[in-house]
């Protein structure tokens, strides 16, 4: 591993300040994504400012409702909390259907959202990428690309946002707390990810010297329909192909309220206010289901080896929001899809 | 890209003083910033039953116990466990006798090599800890982050069970 300065930060506004005074530093919490990056020579700070001591470790109920989570709450706690195990199932369910237990021991809460592609071409510096080194080209788009995403795609990039806990965020509508130099800000979960475009280097819309400091999950939980379904190459400690993210809120045999988010498919959670509206007022139905996915996908564009992700993913939201109307969400121990 | 201009190294690349309680002793080491905690466990401490296997988190050789949780040494800087407690597979046993779990792995010749033992005992240590797993599907889920390429598993799963039996 490269070397590098280490500095500890005693509360957000040092934190803040120690990296407005060295723009090659980067914050360390969990580590597991940073260090991992580092040893391949992708990330090369030369100073990490170790955010671990600040005040943002717990989960607690706001005025309005929902739930304010710190942004350094690993995502075990943060999976068998007692208010998210009952209030917000969706997102227990993903967190655990990510990672290994260990890796979710060290992983933050903020940090899960900063993770970055693993794309094989991003990890490897012999290789042109131009999330890595902008303007270098992109070697997924006719390379192979199995893992790649087939939505919301640019000629720049066809990476995908590795993590499954924010695609149950983006469904919940979780809003996303930072702190900078100019003061504090609140971005919605849809606003916070982006689109490749033509500035794939950029994840997410965090301005230089912001940091996170908490995740707030709005009051509906939809914690009596929902389900989580997560399809890979190996049964567990596999990033998706393509995962879904449903949430139902019923009246009898309809459907009042929907939610719809898929990851490994682009490179932010991917959602569609269309296919959720055209789930709105519908007998439950697989027909229902059929047309949303369809909404949701449109557009889609399979490179040489993942147009199968395309036929996938139709299949896993019909499943997913069949699941979730049942009330029987997939369980992320038992591997057998019902 | 910006990140990539920077010098190979800094100019100063200072030792740092930490104190990691390993196994129950307090040790005080002078240690490079970039030091896992894996490294500064086997080179440093000479414990080496702790063991690197893909050093990128991936097979879960390395998992040791900080304060009672399992994670990944060769994810974690030594330099930000300043105090921690840490249990490696060298503190299971205790007065000459096995650990349970160190016990029912032999029991059940749930390893054929033994490289990924030591991370094995210390995840499923963690994993009866955590309480969360009850059925063989739970702990094969929950022990998921411990690779065997022996391919030991079912023999894994049933020395957690014996051992978790021996707990209640």
């Amino acid at each position: 591993m490269i070397n590098f300065e280490y500095a500890r930060a005693t509360d957000v506004a040092d934190a803040i300040r120690q990296m407005a005074a060295d723009p090659a530093a980067k914050f360390i919490a969990g580590g597991t994504n940073l260090i991992d990056l580092m040893k391949y020579d992708v990330e090369r700070p030369m100073r990490l400012i170790d955010i671990t001591h600040l005040p943002l470790k717990t989960v607690d109920e706001t005025a309005g409702g929902g739930v304010r989570v710190g942004a350094l709450v690993p995502n075990s706690d943060l999976a068998y909390h007692p208010l998210i195990e009952k209030r917000y199932p969706l997102l227990s369910s993903a967190i655990l259907a990510g990672a290994s237990q260990q890796l979710r021991n060290m992983a933050s809460t903020g940090g899960n959202l900063l993770q970055r592609t693993r794309c094989f071409y991003f990890y490897d510096v012999a290789t042109p990428c131009n999330k890595r080194e902008p303007g270098s080209g992109c070697s997924a788009i006719n390379g192979i690309n199995r893992i790649n995403a087939v939505l919301g795609t640019s000629e720049s990039c066809i990476a995908t946002h590795p993590s499954d806990m924010c695609v149950a965020l983006a469904a919940l509508e979780a809003k996303v707390h930072v702190a900078g130099a100019a003061g504090e800000r609140t971005i919605a979960f849809d606003d916070f990810h982006r689109l490749p475009g033509d500035t794939p280097q950029l994840d997410n819309n965090l301005q230089p010297n912001e940091i996170i400091t908490a995740i707030e999950l709005p009051a509906r939980g939809f914690a009596d329909n929902y389900s989580y379904l997560k399809i890979r190459d190996r049964l567990s400690y596999a990033f998706a192909l393509v995962s879904v993210a449903a949430a139902l809120e019923l009246d009898g045999g309809r459907i009042k309220e929907a939610r719809l988010a898929l990851g490994g498919v682009a490179h932010k959670p991917w959602r569609r206010p269309e296919a959720e509206a055209a789930l709105r007022d519908q007998a439950v139905n697989s027909n229902a289901f059929a047309k949303a996915a369809d909404i949701l996908l449109g557009g889609a564009k399979g490179f040489a080896h993942n147009a199968f992700k395309i036929d996938l993913a139709r299949r896993a939201i019909i499943r997913t929001l069949t699941q979730a109307a049942n009330g029987t969400p997939q369980t992320q121990s038992s591997k057998k899809i019902r | 890209m910006e990140s990539r201009a920077r010098p190979d190294t800094v100019s100063k690349p200072a030792a740092i003083s930490v104190t990691l309680y390993v196994n129950g002793e307090p040790s005080k080491l002078a240690i490079a910033p970039w030091t896992t905690l894996l490294d500064a466990l086997r080179d440093r401490l000479h414990l080496t039953g702790t063991k690197k296997g893909c050093d990128h988190g991936q097979c879960g050789a390395c998992t040791v116990l900080i304060d009672g949780r399992r994670v990944n040494s060769c994810l974690t800087l030594a330099v930000m466990k300043d105090g921690a407690r840490i249990t490696t597979v060298e503190g299971f046993a205790a007065d000459g006798s096995l650990h349970p779990l160190q016990q029912a792995f032999i029991d059940h010749d749930a390893f054929q090599c033994g490289y990924c033992t030591p991370g094995q005992i210390c995840s499923a240590a963690g994993l009866i800890a955590e309480g969360k797993a009850k059925t063989a599907d739970e702990i094969r889920e929950l022990m998921s982050g411990n690779i065997c390429r022996c391919g030991a598993y079912p023999n894994i799963v049933a020395a957690i069970q014996q051992a978790m039996g021996a707990k209640t």
